[in-house]
C-alpha cells in the first residue's frame, strides 16, 4: 500500500505566550513541533504498512526548517518525504494550500490512500484535509476514530465520529481519510530511525518543481484575506467573593438563589 | 510580499505598534519587514499614515467573476438523526439579519430523505424560501453527494453568501464544496455582520489559538462561505405566520454517484445532560489536581444536574473524555451558570465559555486570568471550597 500522509510544522502551544502589553504574539522561544494530530496520522499509515508492505512518505508545506518534522518523521518509521517550500506559498490560506498540496502529491506519483490529522492545532480549520480530497479527486472520510483495510487492502472500514454518535462506512481506495487521536497510540522513535533521520536529506520541492501555477498559490492564490484583527476583551463584572472559605461559600449560594439557579 | 516604499516612510512607527505578529520594526528610521512572522494580514498598511506601505496582491486579482451576479444569503440545514440540529435555526437567525442588510432573501437548503415536512420549520425560522432536496438515496451522509450537489446549486443559483454549522458533516463537506467551487471559506466564524460598501461578509473567528481574532474577507470570490459554531448565535422564535415558497430539487444519477458506502448509522446514549446544551456546566481545570479529586465535580454536576466540562490539561490527562473538552479546540457552551474549578481561564477555553449567563469561578490564583470575565470570584482552594458547595446546596435542598 502506498500512504502519503500530511504533516504541518505548528508552535508548541505550551511555548507560545502573548504580550498583553503590546498586543503581539511573543515568537521567541517557541518551538515548532509535529502538530499533535499528525502523529495519529502518521501512526495510522505505518501500522497499514506493517500490515500490508508498501510505503509511507510524509509530505509537509512549510518553511525550509520544516524538513525537522520531516526528520521526527523519519524517526518514527517512515519511509521518506519532502518539504514543499517557496517564499511564493507564502499567506496561503486553505484553498492554496490544497492546491500546492494536490500538485505535489500528484508529482510525487500515485497513493492507495492520503491521511491527514483532523485539524492544525495553529489555525483549527480541518479545512485542509477535506478540499485535498477534492483536488485528488478521491473520495474522503473526516474525523476517523477506527480504521481497518479489508478484501487485502483495496477498501477500508471506518468508523467516522459525529456529535450524536457515529456512523460505520466504507470506501473504496484510493481514498483521503483524517484521523482522529483517538484513534490509535502513537509509536515513540526508535534508534535505528534517529540514526536513519540524522542522515537523510529532506528533499525540498519548490513551485516549480511540482508544477504549480503561481497565481494559485500563497496570497495570489487565496481568496480570503484578514481585514483586521482585535485583541480579544472581556465585559468583567466581576465581584471577588471574599472572607473564609465558609463565608464565600455562602456568599456564592445567596447570588445563585437570586439569579434563580438554586 | 509586504513591501515598504523608503521613500515614503517617516519612521513613525504606527506600523510596528499596529502588527500583532512583531513582524515589523523600525530600525535607523525606516520599517523593516520580517518576511517570516509577516502574516500578510494588512492591519500596518491601513494603520501607515503615509501609504508607505503595500501588500503586493497583484496577481491575486481575482479570477475576473462579475461580483453583481451573485446575490442572496443561504443557509444549509443540518437534518440528522431525526431531526433538524440546533445550529441551523441558529444560522437562520444570522442570516435574516445579513439578508434584510443586503435586501435579499435568505434560502435554506435541506437535504435528506423524508425531510420535507421540516420545510416549512425552517420558513417560520426566518428562511424565505427552501431548496428542498428529498431522496432516500440522502437517507445517510455521504460527503461527496451533499458536497456534489450543494456545488451544482450554488453555481445554478449564485448565492453571495453561504453559511453552514460548524459541525462534524458541516466541517466535512462544506471544504469540498469551497473547493469545488474555488472560493474562500472561513472556519469556525463567531461573528459576522456585512460591509455595505462593497456587500463583504466579515467573518471573525479566533486566530493563533484564540489570542487574536481576526476578520476574515473574501473580496474577489464567490459565494463568500462561512461554517458557525453551534451555540454562538442567537435562533429567533418560531413563527408559524411566516409564509414562504418550498422549491423541490430534482436530482440526477450523476447527482448521486458515491465512493462511500454507509453501512450503519449510531445515535449514542449521552450520559447525563449533553455539554453543549445542559443549562448549568461545572468544568474542571488543571488545579484540580488529581482525578481522584475529579469525584467531587461529578458530585456537584449530578447535584445541579449539570453537565461536566473541563479545559484541554484535564482531557489531556484523561481525567476526562476528549469529547469533554470546552474551547477553541471542543465545545462551545452557552448554558445559564458555568463554574470554572481550578481553570486558570487560557484564551483557548475562554473562548469557548463567553456564551454563558453567569460565570463564577474558584481559583487559587488572585491573578489567574478567568477572573478578568467572572461574575462572581472565589480565590481559594477548590478541594476545600466544593466540599463545602456541596455540603451548602444539599442543605438547600433538605430545607
Amino acid at each position: 500500500m502506498k500512504i502519503a500522509v500530511c504533516i504541518k510544522q505548528v508552535p508548541d502551544a505550551s511555548t507560545v505566550r502573548f504580550d498583553k502589553e503590546k498586543g503581539t504574539l511573543v515568537r521567541e522561544g517557541v518551538e515548532s513541533v509535529i502538530n499533535p494530530f499528525d502523529y495519529n496520522a502518521i501512526e495510522a499509515g505505518l501500522s497499514l504498512r506493517d500490515q500490508f508492505g508498501g510505503e509511507v512518505s510524509v509530505v509537509t508545506m512549510g518553511p525550509p526548517q520544516a524538513s525537522e518534522a520531516v526528520k521526527e518523521a523519519i524517526s518514527l518509521g517512515v519511509d521518506g518525504g519532502v518539504v514543499v517550500s517557496d517564499r511564493a506559498f507564502a499567506g496561503a490560506d486553505t484553498l492554496a494550500t490544497t492546491y500546492t498540496l494536490a500538485k505535489a502529491i500528484e508529482k510525487l506519483g500515485q497513493f492507495d490512500l492520503v491521511i491527514c490529522g483532523k485539524q492544525a492545532i495553529d489555525g483549527d480549520t480541518a479545512q485542509v484535509g477535506p478540499g485535498l480530497a477534492v483536488r485528488l479527486n478521491i473520495p474522503c472520510v473526516t474525523c476517523v476514530d477506527e480504521l481497518e483495510a479489508i478484501d487485502d487492502g483495496k477498501r477500508l472500514r471506518l468508523k467516522r465520529m459525529c456529535e450524536q454518535g457515529y456512523d460505520m462506512v466504507e470506501v473504496e481506495l484510493p481514498a483521503l481519510v483524517t484521523v482522529l487521536a483517538s484513534l490509535n497510540t502513537p509509536r515513540v522513535p526508535s534508534l535505528k530511525g534517529k540514526m536513519r533521520a540524522r542522515k537523510t536529506e529532506v528533499p525540498i520541492m519548490n513551485a516549480e518543481d511540482i508544477g504549480a501555477d503561481v497565481s494559485r498559490v500563497g496570497l495570489a492564490g487565496s481568496p480570503t484575506q484578514v481585514a483586521s484583527t482585535t485583541i480579544p476583551t472581556f465585559d468583567a463584572r466581576r465581584e471577588m467573593l471574599e472572607g473564609e472559605p465558609e463565608q464565600q461559600v455562602d456568599a456564592l449560594v445567596d447570588r445563585l438563589k437570586e439569579a434563580g439557579i438554586l | 510580499m509586504l513591501r515598504v516604499e523608503i521613500e515614503k516612510c517617516i519612521g513613525c512607527g504606527e506600523c510596528e505598534s499596529a502588527c500583532t505578529f512583531g513582524a515589523i520594526v523600525v530600525e535607523d528610521g525606516k520599517a523593516v519587514v520580517d518576511a517570516d512572522t509577516c502574516t500578510m494580514c494588512g492591519t500596518c498598511v491601513d494603520a501607515c499614515p503615509e501609504d508607505a506601505l503595500e501588500l503586493d496582491r497583484e496577481s491575486g486579482a481575482g479570477p475576473g467573476i462579475d461580483l453583481d451576479e451573485w446575490r442572496g444569503v443561504w443557509v444549509t440545514a443540518e437534518y440528522r438523526f431525526g431531526s433538524t440540529a440546533p445550529v441551523t435555526f441558529e444560522l437562520l437567525g444570522k442570516g435574516r439579519q445579513l439578508a434584510d442588510d443586503l435586501g435579499v432573501a435568505l434560502t435554506a437548503v435541506l437535504m435528506g430523505s423524508g425531510v420535507s415536512e421540516h420545510a416549512s420549520e425552517l420558513i417560520h425560522r426566518g428562511a424565505d424560501r427552501v431548496l428542498l432536496v428529498d431522496h432516500p438515496e440522502l437517507e445517510n451522509f455521504r460527503d461527496e453527494i451533499f458536497a456534489r450537489i450543494l456545488a451544482r446549486l450554488a453555481r445554478e443559483e449564485k448565492p453571495e453568501v453561504i453559511l453552514a454549522g460548524a459541525t462534524a458533516m458541516g466541517r466535512s463537506y462544506i471544504p469540498q464544496v469551497a473547493t469545488m467551487l474555488e472560493t474562500g471559506l472561513t472556519a469556525d466564524c463567531t461573528e459576522l455582520a456585512v460591509r455595505m460598501e462593497d456587500r463583504a461578509l466579515l467573518q471573525t473567528r479566533p486566530a493563533f489559538g484564540g489570542n487574536l481574532l481576526a476578520t476574515i474577507v473574501c473580496p474577489a470570490h464567490r459565494p463568500q462561505m462561512s461554517t458557525v459554531r453551534p451555540h454562538v448565535l442567537k435562533a429567533l422564535e418560531a413563527d408559524t405566520s411566516r409564509q414562504g415558497e418550498i422549491v423541490r430539487v430534482p436530482l440526477s444519477d450523476d447527482d448521486l454517484k458515491a465512493r462511500v458506502k454507509v453501512l450503519e448509522s449510531v445515535m449514542e446514549e449521552s450520559d447525563g445532560p449533553g455539554l453543549a446544551d445542559a443549562e448549568i456546566v461545572i468544568a474542571a481545570g488543571r488545579g484540580m489536581e488529581s482525578e481522584k479529586n475529579m469525584e467531587m465535580v461529578h458530585e456537584l454536576a449530578s447535584l445541579l444536574d449539570a453537565g461536566v466540562g473541563a479545559s484541554r490539561a484535564v482531557t489531556d490527562a484523561e481525567w476526562l473524555p476528549h469529547r469533554a473538552q470546552i474551547g477553541q479546540t471542543g465545545v462551545t457552551i452557552s448554558p445559564k451558570l458555568y463554574l470554572g474549578c481550578g481553570i486558570s481561564g487560557a484564551i483557548q477555553h475562554v473562548v469557548g465559555i463567553q456564551g454563558s449567563d453567569m460565570i463564577v469561578a474558584i481559583n487559587k490564583d488572585p491573578d489567574a486570568p478567568i477572573f478578568d470575565l467572572a461574575t462572581y470570584g472565589i480565590v481559594g482552594d477548590v478541594k476545600e471550597i466544593l466540599p463545602l458547595l456541596i455540603k451548602r446546596i444539599r442543605q438547600e435542598r433538605g430545607a
